[in-house]
């Protein structure tokens, strides 16, 4: 089962779960795009978050681990946002697999 | 905390029987695997045409390896004794997610075809025909089960539900109909090594982070060895340990008491994961795929022993299978448990003095306890009858001063599960997640409003994760669930032992 995200004129082809089903289909609207139908607009802040997903998952194949990302997070926006709950605020799906979503990664699996 | 677009369950003043709501959770199903992922696990990438006679065939072969299976189906005298027990029943209100009624759905089948009455008079004895209707009732309420066994320790006959689930989950994926969250995942443990996909070098750096964390924190160089040749310990960690929150805070746990016990250690990174999903859909040759990259890692990196991390139905898995599943694990050194329990480590050094705890550094916590099902109802630590239930609590009583156990109908061998085991852990499963939380909360708001209790340890992923999400709805902050391992990290004495 395939679903879509509309993006100006055209639309790129999501899974059931709404993750790309191309993860080479990424561009920044698609981000705003899946954004938009959550209600969410993106700030900078959230793009540090996707960025930092980005950068990760080309070196490493998969997601960060919370604690990584939350470091990372920490360095780049101060100390005081380098946790978990900050990350909540930005994605309250779960940083996890709201952000990955956002960032053209594959759905997180697991016990988690 | 997302919103939502059901109910959430009110928490009233003690647990009651709900009305009933037949149909309620009708339209719960998670959602199927793609082919991709079926064919990976060697079953049908879809339906497959003559999938009613494959099913039967499926089910004898079952009961034929299974003899329990078969008393299961036969010995029901619908006496009634399990219909309030299970947890998305008493969250729910729909009538088939009464044990007795699930079973129902593949007990109608077996009757029809392997008893005389069903196969002359089927109407008479409930007997009925898979048909496509009965396939997607299977579908839907065998994944409303998470294989906890509550029901099974108040059936006067002991009818284990989850063994008829898990038979049930087999036929369908033998049939082409799989549970996307648990294939996809089992698919991964064998390619990548475990649940997450988490490949070696990711791995690597993760670990590298953590030291760091914790010489910060500490400033002692606590290692997390990985591929260590040698080693006198492999543990296996369920992967969310080195993923999530706060199953990682067990891992630094873990971390310290090796340390601490001046006992050399090693993750594997071919072998990284504890979970055996493969359980969860009741087919033996997957599982043992699974299990054998652990006995593998461990002759390969030359360990002699084996410590299983926070993982409630790995320790299941581990404890009651692995020895013929996987075994015989007759090259680790017979003076230890085979395998062990990160628990049983932990509290044997405690007990000896090895690992010395500082109470108070728990002191902003008041602590209960959640069984885990899997360990609770299908495993033990220690050396004797209940230790699954004493030890854990041991180790908590010496890292907090402040442990208040929940209401004793919901612990102990009578633990709710957390509403997400069994391969439920899914997003498109939230309602019945939420749902099926409702006796764990409902048990947890008293200790916190007779005792002022904050917090809730545990010793299993699923229930980590689940609780974390689950939490919210109920008006508890998402830390609420913290690992027992978190503890000893937050207690342990660092440094040299005087």
């Amino acid at each position: 089962m395939t679903a879509a995200v509309a993006i100006k004129d055209s639309e790129v082809a999501v899974d059931e779960e709404g993750y790309l089903v191309n993860l080479a289909d990424w561009n920044e609207e698609v981000a705003n795009a899946m954004a938009a139908e959550d209600n969410i607009a993106l700030t900078e802040n959230h793009w540090e978050v996707i960025n930092f997903l980005r950068d990760y998952y080309a070196e490493y194949q998969v997601a960060p681990a919370i604690r990584v990302l939350t470091k990372a997070i920490g360095k780049k926006l101060g100390p005081e946002k380098g946790n978990s709950k900050y990350l909540y605020e930005l994605f309250p799906y779960g940083p996890a697999k709201q952000a990955c979503r956002y960032a053209g990664l594959p759905k997180p699996t697991g016990c988690i | 905390m997302a919103k939502t677009d059901f109910e959430i369950p009110v928490i009233g003043d003690y647990l009651q029987t709900p009305d009933l709501h037949p149909g309620a959770m009708a339209k719960s199903a998670p959602f199927k695997a793609a082919a991709k992922h079926q064919q990976a696990l060697g079953f049908p990438g879809e339906l497959v045409e003559n999938w009613e006679e494959l099913a039967v065939a499926k089910l004898a072969e079952l009961l034929k390896r299974y003899r329990s299976l078969r008393v299961y189906l036969d010995a029901c005298v619908k006496c009634g004794a399990c219909t309030d027990k299970c947890h998305f029943f008493l969250g729910t209100g729909d009538p088939k997610n009464m044990p007795v009624a699930r079973q129902d759905l593949l007990r109608c089948v077996y009757r029809r075809h392997f008893t005389l009455a069903g196969r002359l008079f089927p109407r008479l004895v409930g007997a009925r025909d898979l048909d496509a209707d009965l396939l997607e009732e299977w579908y839907r309420y065998f994944h409303q089960c998470s294989q906890c066994r509550r029901c099974s320790v108040f059936c006067p006959f002991g009818i284990d539900t989850a063994e008829i689930s898990m038979a049930a989950r087999e036929i369908l994926d033998e049939i082409g109909v799989g549970e996307k969250y648990c294939n996809e995942i089992i698919g991964k443990v064998h390619t990548v090594g475990n649940n997450l996909g988490l490949p070696a070098p990711a791995l690597a750096n993760t670990l590298e982070g953590l030291e760091e964390d914790v010489k910060e924190d500490t400033g002692v160089d606590v290692r997390f060895p990985l591929d260590v040749q040698g080693a006198e310990v492999l543990l296996i960690a369920p992967s969310a340990d080195f993923f999530a929150e706060p199953h990682v805070d067990g891992l630094i746990g873990y971390a310290k008491v090796f340390h601490q016990a001046g006992i050399s250690w090693t993750l594997s990174s071919y072998a990284s994961e504890a979970a055996n999903f493969a359980l969860f859909i009741g087919n033996y040759a997957q599982m043992r795929k699974v299990a054998l990259r652990i006995r593998k890692a461990a002759i390969d990196l030359g360990v002699r022993r084996i410590i299983v991390g926070e993982c409630g139905h790995a320790w299941r898995v581990a404890y009651s299978f692995w020895n013929t599943l996987a075994g015989p694990f007759d090259f680790l050194d017979p003076r230890y448990p085979i395998p062990q329990h990160i628990v049983e480590f932990t509290y044997d050094l405690i007990r000896r003095g090895v690992v010395k705890l500082d109470k108070e550094a728990n002191d902003h916590m008041k602590l209960t306890f959640h069984d885990s099902c899997n360990v609770a109802r299908a495993t033990r630590m220690g050396d004797r009858p209940g230790g699954q239930f004493v030890l854990p609590r041991e180790v908590i009583k010496a890292s907090c001063n402040h442990f208040f156990d929940m209401t004793p109908e919901s612990i102990g061998e009578k633990t709710f599960c957390c509403g997400g085991g069994g391969g439920l852990l899914t997003d498109e499963l939230l309602e019945l997640r939420v749902k099926g939380a409702l006796p764990r909360m409902q048990a947890l708001r008293e200790v916190h409003e007779e005792h002022g209790v904050t917090h809730m340890a545990a010793i299993c992923a699923i229930c980590k994760s689940q609780f974390s999400k689950v939490l919210p709805y109920y008006g508890f902050p998402m830390d609420t669930i913290v690992s027992l391992h978190q503890l000893v990290s937050n207690a342990i004495r660092m440094g040299i032992n005087s």
